[in-house]
């Protein structure tokens, strides 16, 4: 007799099957490991680390003048919002002002990464997606060709497309160009008719509502118990968005909505995502007509590495980046480096919510609620 | 939640707090601090987030502060009352156990471990208590002040 293996067509045999450290959806290097009955998860188990530089340990050999451009690597895809955090915990432990231009500047930049690293969301999470929608890559490039233009004007700003270097303590280090405004203004407008084509292909397109639809939910209380924040916290029904609820930066000079939806699904922060890419448009306009004139930085430009010594304390800054709250626990020993810093990667805590939500979901779905939580493993692994 | 969280201010939080037993509060304006005495921290996180409302959990995390040992730090807020939780527990010299919050909050359950894989603090009824970060077979905790930079340690692994 041939060995035969029974199959159990119950669906009661279990499958492991590994999933990354390569794997197109990942966006970056994860793994998981999935216990299968059929086509159903019925366990996770996530290995995260690929991508780990002991980011706090490296934090605590650098000078306060050196570690922001190095922020831009927790988070590299909003490496804005990174930089933001680490310099609002030494000014806040120093109590270093910040001059109101350079205050405006920041919001301007922390809004356009929001819209750039919403354009990388919104494009890798259709190309995971498929070919459902409109060929699979038709998103991915359209996104693409918009977050370039935002690039743009980050590279004639800085000098780089991806890490910046932009703030420093006491303020930032660049102002803007002459014709970056202009420029700027046409970007926006231009993005914002765009938002409109992006939503025509996929608001009632049923492939679409049909893999997000329904899809890992996130439930109230399992958002607040894990942390997680951002868009998935907002599209769980809850109403926190640190811009408004602990203005930092002079958010509060501006108006903007802050979008909530109930559901909870995919699709939930999928509607959030695409309001706050209009309120980041809505933002930045008002920036840029009320830009006020001055010094971009209270301390000078960064001549040495003992320049900018930080008073013994504690703080926590954060800041609601693209992927939520970005936070920076510092402390700090009256020297030119902290004794320690903590880093709050928003990815971290929103990636941990995955084990709570994949069970019961089917494999497919794994790879859209995946991309919907939109991790970013520099800043998981750190 | 309850109802009766909104009305409840970081003042009202603050004396609520302070009535827990082992608990020394501090901090001034919306940030309380909670100096926690290390047996009771697991009653003072369970009380941040029932009778105070933190259902939010921020970070948790340690600080080594060489011969006075490890500190644990916990981060919570309120997001319906504008106050947050900053809950503290000094381990002693030499003391790497601590009680697990992870029942209490579940996000504690990833930040526990990467405390552990860092620092070495064995959380004491943590459900899954291994490395998150480094590999299994890593030796030492980087974030320990003992831990010198350039330690040196295989190139691949």
């Amino acid at each position: 007799m041939p060995d035969v293996r029974a199959i159990d067509y119950a669906g009661s045999e279990r499958l492991t099957m590994n999933m990354g450290p390569q794997h197109p959806s990942a966006h970056g290097v994860f793994r998981a490991i999935l216990t299968l009955e059929g086509e159903t998860v019925v366990g996770v188990d996530a290995v995260i680390g690929y991508l780990h530089r002991c980011h706090e340990k490296l934090a605590e050999t650098l000078a306060y003048v050196q570690y922001p451009s190095i922020a831009s690597k927790t988070d590299y895809v909003a490496a804005m919002s990174s930089e933001l955090a680490y310099v609002m915990a030494a000014e806040r432990i120093g109590q270093f002002e910040v001059p109101k231009r350079a205050q405006y500047l920041r919001v301007l930049m922390s809004e356009l990464q929001r819209i750039a690293s919403h354009c990388l969301w919104l494009g890798t999470w259709c190309m995971d997606m498929g070919g459902a929608l409109g060929g699979g890559a038709t998103i991915f490039l359209y996104c693409i060709r918009e977050r370039e233009l935002v690039l743009d004007l980050f590279e004639s700003l800085v000098g780089a497309r991806l890490l910046y270097g932009f703030h420093q303590v006491g303020g930032v280090r660049y102002d803007i160009p002459e014709g970056w405004t202009a420029e700027c203004r046409k970007t926006i407008a231009l993005i914002e008719q765009r938002l409109d084509e992006y939503e025509a292909m996929l608001d009632d397109n049923p492939f679409f509502t049909m893999r997000t639809k329904g899809v890992g939910a996130i439930s109230r209380a399992l958002a607040q118990d894990v942390g997680v924040s951002g868009p998935l916290l907002r599209g769980s029904g809850l109403n926190w968005d640190l811009r408004r609820n602990q203005p930092y930066s002079s958010y509060d000079d501006f108006q903007f909505d802050v979008p909530v939806q109930a559901a909870g699904d995919c699709f939930a922060r999928y509607r959030v995502r695409m309001v706050e890419f209009r309120q980041s448009i809505r933002i930045i306009r008002q920036v840029l007509d009320g830009l006020p004139a001055g010094p971009i930085s209270s301390r000078p430009g960064v001549k040495s590495l003992a320049q900018v010594k930080v008073p013994k304390g504690e703080a926590y800054a954060r800041v609601e980046g693209p992927r939520g709250e970005v936070g920076c626990f510092l402390v700090a020993d009256g020297s030119n480096k902290p004794y320690r810093m903590k880093w709050r990667g928003a990815s971290f805590s929103n990636l941990a919510v995955l084990p709570h939500i994949l069970i019961g979901c089917g494999v497919a779905d794994v790879v859209a609620i995946m991309g919907s939580v939109d991790p970013v493993f520099g800043e998981v692994d750190r | 939640m309850t109802a009766g969280h909104d009305r409840l201010t970081d003042v009202r939080a603050r004396e609520m707090l302070a009535t827990v037993a082992g608990v020394t509060v501090s901090g001034t304006g919306a940030t309380i601090v909670a100096e926690v005495a290390s047996d009771h921290w697991r009653e003072a996180a369970q009380f941040a987030k029932d009778a105070l409302g933190c259902a939010f959990f921020s970070f948790l995390t340690a600080i080594d502060w060489k011969d006075q040992g490890i500190e644990v730090v916990a981060w919570v807020d309120n997001l319906d009352a504008p106050f947050a939780v900053e809950l503290r527990t000094k381990l002693g010299p030499g003391v790497t156990a601590c009680a697990s919050i992870a029942a209490v909050y579940r996000g504690a359950n990833w930040m526990e471990r990467e405390c552990f894989d860092m620092f070495g603090v064995r959380f004491d009824g943590h459900p899954d208590l291994r490395r998150i970060l480094l590999a299994d077979d890593w030796a030492g905790h980087p974030l320990l002040k003992s831990y010198a930079v350039d330690t040196p340690h295989p190139p691949y692994r």
